[in-house]
């Protein structure tokens, strides 16, 4: 059993959080969550990998915890607000964790904001960002 | 007689809390953010709101993923300030209204939306963030606040419309309580922001610039901008503008716009505040 593809799965670089999403991302995001607190905190840092069994996540979403993989673990359903007390844990800023997901130095994300951002242009579904 | 006698309309983005939190609202990148709040302040000192509906997202901190309510409305008579992962905003705690958030459930619900009732929670940067830009940095707030929480995490954020219709109940439920109160709403949250994935760091002007004409102009219009047009024309986050269409809502078939600012960046977002008076 399936459903069509939901239209928002053509913009290019995004992975919108939908139900589906949030049911993958389920143990993920409650691990994520659980970063809010400065004792967890000290914990994960301590050892990631046997912090991150107390969680039933799979061992993709592991994997992608412990590697950052920011893009990865957006496919794999986690979600941006959650994953970014992943960013504050490594002392890091949102605008890090969103450079890193574009792929470049934090420095030229920085200066492309304050350019006025990305244009939508060509950005707007996967056909046209090929094209 | 309570009347609604103005809405706000702002974003909320948590670096511009943090500016302020860490002393850097005078540094280059920051000052023409708050100098274009300056306007906003004097005519929130000058008008001075005996209560503030703020309507705003809880960015995974007072709800995590376990709940996940559509319309939350506070009606504790606190709400303590999130620690989000970084330690909480030192700003005052935020005072409640519960008898008048009773009377707006009460009447919420018999017109048929169906709000979730919160009595205890924590609220984030989306409704300390406005707060700070309106009224700066008091020793304690000096406004009651009822806090709106609207899902706009998980998709799919309730639709435009149905957002808009929220705040004509609103408007209804506050008009009939029966004590002399100046309420304003805000609306927070948007401008055009993407903060995931490789397309992050989109930003939409004209989108922008015409969602801010049309809440004068053309509401009804606003209300039927789809999701999937904020989705894909003004960025992934740009669905949280649904919140500014429960405020629009609010105000009643006329308003009068006495403010407006526009820029980016702050952070990743395209920073957007308007302030519309009932007319």
């Amino acid at each position: 059993m399936s459903k069509k593809p939901e239209e928002y799965e053509d913009i290019p670089g995004t992975w919108v959080f939908d139900a589906e999403r949030a049911r993958k991302g389920y143990h993920l995001n409650a691990f994520l969550y659980s970063l809010m607190k400065a004792e967890n905190r000290a914990e994960f840092l301590a050892d990631e990998r046997k912090y991150l069994q107390k969680f039933p996540m799979t061992d993709e979403q592991r994997d992608a915890v412990v590697n950052r993989a920011w893009n990865r673990l957006l496919e794999l359903g986690g979600v941006s607000y959650a994953l970014a007390k992943l960013a504050f844990t490594d002392k890091k800023s949102y605008q890090f964790m969103a450079s890193q997901m574009v792929g470049i130095p934090e420095s030229e994300y920085v200066k492309m904001m304050l350019a006025g951002g990305r244009s939508p242009d060509g950005w707007r579904s996967k056909s046209e960002r090929k094209g | 007689m309570a009347k609604i006698i103005a809405g706000i309309g702002t974003s909320h983005t948590p670096a511009i809390g943090a500016a302020v939190d860490n002393g850097k609202t005078a540094e280059p990148y920051w000052t023409p953010l708050f100098k274009g709040y300056e306007p906003a302040k004097k005519w929130m000192a000058e008008t001075k709101p005996d209560v503030a509906i703020v309507v705003y997202n809880d960015h995974v901190n007072a709800f995590d993923f376990k709940i996940i309510p559509t319309f939350a409305l506070g009606c504790g008579a606190e709400f303590p300030v999130a620690d989000e992962g970084w330690g909480a905003r030192p700003v005052p705690i935020v005072k409640g209204y519960p008898e008048l958030a009773a009377h707006m459930v009460q009447s919420l619900v018999l017109d048929e939306f169906d709000m979730t009732i919160v009595n205890e929670m924590q609220v984030d940067h989306g409704l300390t963030v406005p707060m700070t830009l309106l009224y700066g940095q008091p020793k304690a707030w000096p406004v009651r606040v009822i806090p709106l929480a609207v899902n706009v995490i998980q998709y799919p954020a309730p639709t435009g419309n149905r957002c808009y219709q929220l705040g004509k109940a609103i408007k209804k439920a506050v008009d009939s309580w029966d004590e002399d109160l100046r309420v304003v709403i805000f609306g927070t949250g948007g401008m055009s922001h993407q903060i995931q994935g490789p397309r992050a760091g989109l930003i939409n002007k004209e989108f922008d610039t015409a969602f801010l004409d049309g809440l004068t102009r053309d509401p009804e219009r606003l209300a039927h901008i789809q999701p999937l047009e904020y989705l894909r024309d003004a960025g992934a986050e740009a669905i949280e503008l649904v919140m500014w269409l429960i405020m629009r809502g609010a105000l009643g078939d006329n308003v009068r716009e006495v403010y407006r600012f526009y820029h980016v960046p702050a952070s990743s977002t395209g920073v957007g505040h308007i302030i519309l008076e009932a007319a």
